[in-house]
């Protein structure tokens, strides 16, 4: 579907919802099944067939690598489903038999194993609700005009609960071996993506998952097993995992030095920058949306931190100059989406929008300015800046630079 | 005595080294030779062999130009030459050249994941000589120079130093006071 055609339904789903006028919308769906027998029960669910929110991507002469964007204008609470996780795929999404498939843990340790995902999965397992977010999400923010709608500018970010194996348990059973420090993980992809891990991460809170959202993991978000690094930038969950290898050196490759390195003003860059920052972005009303006339609204948004729970989230209706305290969904997990909520009178004038998040280390998600002023413009990775929706007087939302 | 006490310490550093669950087969040398060739900044794990920069051009024009151009100008795929003295400008350009820290890097990703349609297409006297091909065209290893598991590792690329810890938090250290003025609100 384009977007244009999207965005016009969706202005179409609100405008008749929050209008009352749902049922008018839909006049050949029946409101009521009374009387008449629905189909059968099914094998596996799908969703019905009048929801059409879908992730969006950019056309490409490579379609096997890119990004899709989770359509977080259409999400309610705090997880994603499964089928509309973003991906980022850098030769495409490998079709793997589980039978065949194994992870070997191997250099620097005292017994070089072999593990099938049967073998794994007896383990003693580990079920965390944890963000994922890609190390270049609302990268099109660093440019004076940022994205167009919270999908495009914010959407390479999902939450899921993940389920696995503590890598450290792993790392135990095959031994380290003293003057280990790092961990090349390697996946069975076409390219077989590989990242360095700092041995004292890999210790900490790592997961080889094999479970997502209660089911076993989607092929794009590497079936049947992968990492899950909570807090960290998403390419270095490496999917499709096979290969672990303990080593006395980082390995530089591509993606922690080409790629995912923040390039300054300076010209220095930073590598290794594995942790993401806290963040929030108000999901309703955002770009593309359209409030049907002044009244009373609920303005709502997602919050997260790598570095821990949410504390807090600030809400300004007028450009930045006051901040009102919005409420948070409970629990609030550490690492997880955190749902806000204020309600909101929209007075028919133009009110410009944000959210700022305050994590449980204190750390204030900053202003694009605040970023740019350290970082310049060219850094690509890693911008977590507040996100400002212009409402007009009409009720279309659009970006501030619009 | 001596002799006892270093058993016991043997036996008892075993034991705290013996495997849990004992899941899992012991990993043969066949199944991770089968795995990633995963080469080090040091080039560990570099195979034997080598290539000219004479015989990467040929293996360039037939394998990666098509995406990257002849001479590695870019097109779907990614500018490999050039952008030297840029990286510090408005515009800075991150190429093989400019930007990548370690030649072993690009013997590593071209190995593992071009041509992009098959990767793993190249073996590796063909990897040494692409390799070989694209620093040459950057102007970093002469035309008569011969990668192998020997000189690619002390190919010093020319930002091997331009990389630096992750600083952060670097602009958001201390929580603001609530009422502050933002930025980026309108200027009304």
């Amino acid at each position: 579907m384009n977007d244009s055609k999207r965005s016009s339904r969706r202005q179409l789903l609100i405008g008749a919802a929050v209008g009352g006028g749902l049922l008018a919308s839909h006049e050949k769906a029946r409101a009521d099944a009374a009387g008449q027998l629905g189909t059968p029960l099914g094998p596996y669910g799908e969703r019905s067939p009048f929801e059409k929110a879908v992730r969006w991507r950019r056309d490409s002469k490579t379609p096997e690598t890119g990004s899709s964007f989770t359509p977080l204008q259409d999400s309610v609470g705090t997880l994603t489903p499964s089928s509309l996780h973003y991906e980022r795929h850098h030769s495409g999404i490998p079709n793997i038999d589980p039978a065949q498939h194994r992870l070997v843990i191997h250099g620097m340790v005292n017994r070089p194993l072999s593990l099938s995902v049967a073998e794994i999965r007896r383990l003693p397992s580990v079920s965390r609700t944890l963000v994922l977010e890609c190390g270049g999400n609302s990268g099109s923010e660093w440019a004076a005009k940022g994205g167009p709608d919270v999908q495009r500018s914010y959407g390479l970010v999902s939450c899921s609960e993940w389920t696995g194996v503590p890598l450290s348990l792993l790392l135990t059973e095959v031994g380290v071996q003293p003057g280990a420090s790092w961990v090349i993980a390697e996946g069975a992809d076409a390219c077989r993506m590989e990242r360095s891990i700092p041995i004292a991460k890999a210790m900490d809170n790592i997961l080889v998952a094999y479970g997502q959202n209660g089911e076993a993991l989607r092929p794009a978000q590497g079936y049947p097993l992968r990492l899950i690094i909570p807090g960290w930038e998403g390419n270095a969950n490496v999917k499709w995992l096979h290969s672990l290898k303990l080593t006395d050196q980082g390995y530089m490759a591509r993606d922690e030095t080409a790629k995912y390195t923040e390039l300054m003003p300076d010209g220095k860059a930073w590598m290794h920058a594995f942790q993401m920052d806290a963040k929030s972005v108000i999901t309703f009303p955002s770009g593309g949306q359209k409030l049907p006339g002044p009244g009373l609204y609920e303005l709502t948004g997602l919050a997260w931190s790598g570095r821990g729970k949410i504390e807090r989230v600030e809400i300004t209706t007028d450009g930045g100059r006051s901040w009102a305290k919005a409420q948070l969904q409970e629990p609030r997990l550490p690492m997880a989406f955190t749902r806000f909520r204020l309600p909101w009178r929209f007075d028919g004038r133009e009110a410009v929008i944000a959210s700022r998040a305050v994590d449980e280390t204190g750390y204030v998600q900053p202003t694009r300015e605040a970023l740019v002023a350290v970082r310049g413009t060219n850094s690509s990775y890693h911008f977590n800046g507040t996100k400002y929706w212009k409402v007009q007087a009409d009720g279309a939302v659009t970006n501030v630079e619009a | 005595m001596l002799r006892l006490s270093l058993a016991v310490l043997a036996a008892t550093t075993l034991a705290a080294q013996s495997p849990k669950y004992g899941v899992g087969q012991p990993a043969t040398p066949a199944q991770i030779r089968d795995l990633g060739a995963a080469i080090a900044p040091d080039g560990s794990g570099l195979p034997e062999g080598s290539g000219t920069v004479v015989a990467g051009r040929e293996i360039f024009k037939a394998r990666c130009a098509r995406c990257h151009g002849e001479k590695g100008e870019g097109g779907v795929g990614s500018i490999l030459v050039g952008g030297q003295g840029t990286l510090a400008t408005a515009r800075p350009l991150k190429t093989v050249g400019s930007y990548w820290p370690y030649a072993t890097t690009v013997w590593d990703y071209t190995n593992r994941a071009m041509p992009f349609d098959q990767p793993g297409l190249l073996k590796p006297d063909e990897v040494y000589a692409v390799v070989a091909y694209v620093l040459n065209l950057n102007g970093i290893i002469g035309s008569d120079q011969v990668m192998d598991a020997k000189s690619l590792p002390k190919v010093k690329m020319p930002n091997r130093d331009g990389f630096i810890p992750d600083p952060r938090p670097d602009p958001a250290k201390k929580p603001k006071h609530k009422t502050t003025h933002d930025a980026r609100g309108p200027k009304s």
